[in-house]
């Protein structure tokens, strides 16, 4: 029988090659924009270089404080305090490491002025994350206690300060005004991931802020990595229950709270925290990661960017189905119920939105190569992969369905008779 | 073993209201060829709709071998029209999209059957009315007798009990017309197949068994 369906999708998308041809063009525009914006939200959000490890690392990016007698609030990142005395306490991680936020600086090279972002970090932060280090290798534990004036850069800053190719092992670079040895050289990764990214990574101990403040908000961000992805709600808990024993550091406010995050909930928590609640401390104090409505504003995103094209591929599905009124009535007579030929029809649609979702995977293909060769975020490399047609598949017959059905049921409800004289 | 009674038909507009049958009673016999004749618009196209179970009359009972009609739901009906009726079209109502033996076999497509099945029962329904040569044509690739033979095959490939026939050969030649009607006698008595027509052909009328006029919604022969 589906072959029969598939026989009938074809000749009907040959017989008004003007109303297949907006049809299909309708579709694979629309699916072709979902699945370059499904590849960027992939490449944002899932694991990639050098954050592969993601499903086993939960990220401690907030600190807040607050007062509601005062009707206060303050917070921010972490505090070298909190990660020192409290975050290194933890047992479950099997690597506790933390970097600062990145920090612009510009630095000279005879007349040549260059912008450079500056990251400090320990040395398990380089356990954690996975750089390719294309020579040298990281700072360690010893040269950080030491004070040791030690870099490593990325790639595009080795090019651009010591000339493409150069070796820059042992070679001075000035940022900041304080001249810095390099130890090593990693390949660039892109500017997206900004827990991590930067030109030039230094240890914590050169940073220019006193490290001695006892203060629990800062400007760093701790990342805690589990033995096992299974052992990530175990570390979140024993996060929290640490947590709950820090005492409050400053008497003129009442409530602190910090959260051990997985990756998207990190910035979830930010965005959509507290949303829907009328009381912002209340919010604080459960905690919500706002993820729930992430996932529904993405959701609804997408169904609002659908909603044009479907309409219109409605009203194109509505006019052909009722072209074919003559084979429903015929269909009907030899026995076909209401419900079967709603089948057939939404077979029929989905064949052609998948037909459109080809096309578009050819034109995303075209549109991915030329978003990585204009480089619009740096180091930003997307991807078909996998999943991002798996998305895309689903965005296919969610639109097939979702304009097949109304058309469908409208014509099951023709009378035969009615049918048959159209 | 089909059976109609005090059969009306009402057609309801928003101003006007016309009474298309009204007080049909009628039985057909198993193996019956009977002819429905009369005027245009004296409603033998209802009558026919209404005892292939296309439409539904406003007032009365069908009954097809004892079983009433009146509370089958879409499926019920859409199940029995498969099983039991065949139906052929004045204008033949083949789809232009699909071949020969595609159009053949369609009511097989709504019966649990495999497509080999389907092919084989629709090559033999295609060979009763000499149309085994024209398997791969499109409906626009024949002539009109071609293209009745091609709903004949259809009507008869399911093996139904009764035929509805709505001016079959209305469409059609003297000389195509009388060997449609051949096809339809030859099924009517070699495989007793119950057979119910419509027509204005006075002479087709009378190579069935019995004749049933129809004037302004009523029976008057």
């Amino acid at each position: 029988m589906l072959k029969n369906y598939f026989k009938i999708a074809l000749a009907v998308l040959g017989r008004r090659k003007f109303f297949t041809f907006i049809s299909l063009f309708g579709i694979s525009i629309t699916l072709t924009v979902l699945l370059v914006a499904t590849a960027f939200l992939d490449q944002v959000a899932n694991a990639h270089y050098p954050d592969t490890q993601r499903d086993r690392i939960l990220y401690v990016t907030r600190f807040f404080k607050w007062s509601r007698t005062h009707g206060s609030i303050n917070g921010g990142n972490l505090g070298y305090y909190f990660i020192t005395h409290y975050l290194n306490t933890l047992k479950v991680p099997e690597a506790i490491g933390f970097a600062s936020n990145s920090h612009l600086t510009n630095t000279y090279l005879g007349d040549k002025k260059f912008s450079l972002e500056m990251r400090q970090t320990d040395a398990h932060f380089w356990d954690i994350l996975r750089y390719d280090f294309l020579e040298g290798k990281p700072y360690s534990q010893a040269q950080i206690d030491h004070g040791d004036r030690v870099v490593v850069i990325g790639a595009k800053t080795r090019d651009d300060y010591f000339g493409r190719g150069a070796s820059a092992l042992g070679k001075y670079i000035v940022a900041d005004n304080v001249t810095y040895r390099v130890v090593g050289v990693v390949r660039d990764e892109q500017v997206a991931n900004n827990l991590t990214a930067a030109d030039i990574y230094l240890p914590y101990s050169l940073s220019k802020v006193s490290l001695d403040s006892r203060d629990l908000a800062g400007d760093y961000t701790g990342f805690l990595l589990a033995p096992a992805s299974s052992d990530v709600p175990r570390m979140r808990r024993e996060f929290n229950d640490m947590f709950a024993k820090v005492p409050l550091m400053d008497k003129d406010y009442d409530h602190q709270i910090s959260w051990a995050d997985s990756y998207i909930a990190s910035y979830s928590r930010n965005a959509f925290g507290g949303l829907g609640t009328k009381d912002f401390f209340a919010n604080l104090e459960r905690g919500s990661d706002g993820l729930g409505w992430f996932y529904l504003s993405l959701t609804l995103l997408v169904l609002l960017f659908m909603l044009i094209p479907t309409l219109n591929l409605i009203n194109i599905n509505i006019t052909r189905i009722m072209e074919r009124s003559s084979e429903i009535g015929v269909r009907k007579s030899f026995g076909a119920s209401s419900r079967t030929l709603v089948i057939q029809f939404i077979i029929e649609n989905i064949f052609l939105t998948l037909l459109g979702a080809l096309i578009a995977v050819a034109l995303s293909l075209g549109a991915i190569a030329l978003i990585n060769r204009a480089q619009p975020i740096s180091n930003m490399y997307l991807s078909l992969q996998p999943r991002v047609l798996a998305y895309g598949l689903g965005y296919a017959l969610f639109f097939g369905l979702l304009s097949g059905v109304y058309p469908a049921w409208r014509m099951s409800r023709l009378p035969i008779v009615t049918a048959l004289k159209a | 073993m089909l059976h109609l009674q005090n059969i009306e038909k009402v057609y309801r507009t928003d101003t006007v209201e016309t009474l298309a049958l009204k007080n049909i009673n009628l039985d057909v016999a198993k193996g019956e060829f009977l002819s429905v004749m009369g005027p245009s618009g004296c409603g033998k196209s209802t009558l026919l709709n209404i005892m292939g179970l296309l439409d539904g009359p406003s007032r009365g009972e069908v009954r097809i071998d004892g079983q009433s009609t009146a509370r089958m739901s879409d499926k019920d009906l859409a199940h029995f029209r498969n099983k039991s009726i065949g139906f052929i079209f004045q204008s033949y109502h083949l789809i232009g999209e699909l071949k020969v033996l595609d159009n053949a076999e369609l009511p097989l497509l709504y019966r649990t059957m495999s497509a080999r099945e389907r092919k084989r029962l629709a090559t033999e329904a295609l060979e009763k009315v000499g149309l085994a040569n024209r398997v791969r044509h499109f409906p626009t690739q024949l002539s009109g007798g071609q293209k009745q033979r091609v709903a004949i095959a259809r009507a008869i490939v399911g093996n139904p009990e009764i035929i509805l026939a709505d001016e079959p050969t209305g469409n059609l030649d003297s000389f195509m017309g009388g060997e449609i009607m051949d096809i339809l006698t030859h099924l009517n008595k070699t495989e007793g197949t119950t057979i119910i027509m419509v027509t204005h052909d006075e002479s087709m009328a009378r190579r069935t068994h019995r004749l049933v006029r129809l004037f302004d919604g009523s029976q008057v022969q």
